[in-house]
């Protein structure tokens, strides 16, 4: 019978089908962070049970709030310290070397093409681009993967998503993503799997592809995935080598995993983004996506560049291309976050850095930080952020405060103009 | 297994997230008990207090896509140690609904048609939850009764206490 990618990686990694809706699967990857693991870690110890199922298949990183802001985030990362190190989780990841999770795990090469991930986070969809199952699940749901190393699902159905034409210029992969929610809606993708294919997905950078995926969750999506190609294959190599005799076997090796030409798809959607323009949210849903020359003139009061989404080192270089010979507003104050040390060191190195700082960004260390709320600019009441995040929801960044999502790009021209603008304008006047 | 139902709390909105349910400036605490106070803190529906409107209160009303956004299953734990025990909702977002069912709570999903009868019972509304017969009886100033199915798998979640449980005996 044909199988999309994501009924062969099940099929591989079944467990059992305590009922024919559900299906326990082995886990390859179990992610740990400092918000979620806490708990799961403290309910093992109550109950006896504080095992790891394989420490080598565990890995930890402490993102979200870091280093410690008070008393309370500095006892969540000890917690998570101190089991990692007492069941010898070499993968872990602190203060010097830590990232945000999924930016920083990639980095690594732990997510590799048919794997099963989970990571008591939402936006672990992400890891999809890769050819991966990656979801995101609740704290129970990890407190189970660590100590029996599986997990349950609904078995998925899938919707193929068909994007064509070219991308133009000062358009990317956030603004396709946000196109695509528009157009399915915040719960349209409910217990479903977006298949990202195309023209336009191929020749995209991994980086750009864990875009896409990382905000398939913001239309319900259960996991966003790609098929892994000979640019899954080039980015992993560093990690696997060792495993395949070229770059080339490692592409047909993975070519195993692609859907089946005549694999059934609940539902077909194609997207021609020839013409597609910058977008960007208005209100509090990811839905609810405008071309973002609608929104010309909205005022901003905060700039903020980083996260799960669009903290990566491509992010940053085309931010950098408006920012570059240009001061932002006085209106407004301005914050990049390299998603990881690698993303930080490597613009340094490119003197993105310093493009940022003399056009008067605050440069923090990589964390979750105020996508959240959580740390590192959050908002007052009432206040606005242009941001390249993923959450445009009510509060989301601070009591009060009022998110509109944007490509780096876009949120960069905000700096500069001191309210929401069509970033395309300032890319043609080049750099000053 | 705990018992089911109790009296509604009814928020008349599609969308909510757990952000709403609870901000992530909480998810510092590192014990259920201490996220009591902050349930709904952030909830954008006119005219709702949460402190007001949550006491006494066992089951939560609402409409499509309750759940959605983040993971935190602090959003259950919430619910949980304000002694909401069922969620009763058009849909739900699909880690919000795993999440219900794995600490052993009911998330369960009615047609639009029944839940706008039950908006519109008028009162303060009486929840009974017949899981074994799959029966809702709701009694405000009228009464109605509703059927409703959940997943088998979530069902045996429910009877052994959450998946932790479960789990550790099947796996």
């Amino acid at each position: 019978m044909p199988q999309t990618i994501v009924e062969k990686i099940f099929a591989a990694h079944r467990r059992d089908t305590p009922t024919p809706e559900n299906i326990i699967l082995d886990l390859d990857v179990v992610m740990c962070h400092e918000i979620t693991t806490p708990i799961a870690i403290t309910d093992l110890e109550a109950r006896g049970l504080d095992r790891v199922f394989d420490p080598d298949k565990i890995k930890a990183v402490i993102d979200h709030v870091t280093p410690a802001k008070d008393s309370k985030t500095a006892t969540q990362g000890k917690i998570l310290r101190d089991w990692a190190r007492r069941h010898k989780i070499r993968d872990f990841f602190d203060i010097g070397q830590n990232g945000v999770c999924h930016a920083l795990f990639p980095e690594k090469g732990f997510i590799r093409p048919g794997y099963t991930v989970i990571m008591g986070d939402s936006h672990t969809c992400t890891h999809g681009a890769f050819g991966a199952f990656a979801a995101g699940v609740g704290t129970t749901d990890l407190e189970v993967g660590i100590l029996k190393g599986v997990c349950s699902f609904r078995l998925p159905k899938t919707f193929r998503v068909t994007i064509e034409g070219e991308l133009p210029t000062g358009v990317y992969a956030k603004d396709v993503i946000l196109k695509i929610i528009k157009e399915i809606t915040v719960n349209g993708a409910t217990d479903r799997v977006l298949e990202f294919v195309g023209p336009v997905v191929e020749a995209m950078s991994m980086e750009a592809r864990m875009t896409l995926c990382n905000m398939a969750i913001e239309a319900g999506a259960t996991c966003g995935i790609c098929l892994p190609d000979r640019t899954t294959a080039e980015y992993l190599w560093p990690f696997i080598q060792e495993q395949y005799d070229s770059i080339e076997a490692a592409v047909t090796d993975f070519a195993r995993w692609h859907s089946d030409p005549d694999a059934v798809y609940e539902r077909e959607l194609t997207f021609d983004v020839s013409g597609l323009v910058p977008q960007a949210t208005y209100g509090f849903k990811p839905d609810e996506v405008k071309d973002i020359a609608e929104m010309e003139g909205t005022p901003v009061d905060q700039i903020y560049i980083g996260s799960c989404t669009n903290g990566r080192i491509e992010d940053l270089r085309e931010a950098a291309r408006v920012l570059k010979d240009r001061k932002i507003s006085e209106q407004v104050r301005a914050i990049l976050v390299p998603a990881t040390p690698k993303v930080y060191a490597q613009a340094l190195d490119e003197g993105l850095i310093k493009v940022f700082m003399e056009a008067g960004f605050c440069i923090t260390n990589p964390t979750c930080g105020a996508c959240l709320g959580m740390s590192n600019g959050v908002l007052a009441d009432g206040e606005i952020c242009a941001s390249t995040t993923n959450r445009n929801f009510n509060g989301r960044m601070g009591k009060g405060g009022i998110v509109h999502l944007m490509s780096p790009l876009s949120a960069a021209a905000a700096a500069v103009a001191g309210h929401i603008t069509d970033p395309r304008k300032m890319l043609a006047m080049g750099a000053k | 297994m705990r018992e089911f139902g109790g009296q509604a709390l009814f928020l008349d909105r599609d969308d909510i997230n757990t952000d709403e349910i609870i901000p992530a400036k909480y998810l510092t605490e590192i014990t259920k008990m201490a996220l009591q106070p902050y349930a709904l803190e952030d909830l954008k529906l006119g005219g709702f207090d949460p402190r007001r409107d949550l006491a006494g209160k066992n089951v939560i009303v609402s409409r499509a896509n309750f759940g959605c956004g983040s993971s935190r299953e602090h959003a259950v734990w919430v619910f949980e140690v304000n002694e909401i025990n069922t969620v009763i909702a058009a849909s739900f977002a699909r880690i919000f609904r795993q999440n219900m069912f794995n600490c052993g709570l009911l998330a369960i999903e009615l047609p639009q048609a029944d839940l706008d009868t039950l908006f519109n019972l008028g009162g303060e509304v009486q929840i009974e939850v017949d899981l074994a017969a799959g029966k809702l009886r709701a009694k405000g100033k009228r009464q109605a009764e509703f059927s409703f199915t959940i997943n088998e798998f979530d069902r045996r979640l429910v009877e052994a206490g959450g998946w932790l449980n479960y789990a550790d005996q099947h796996y």
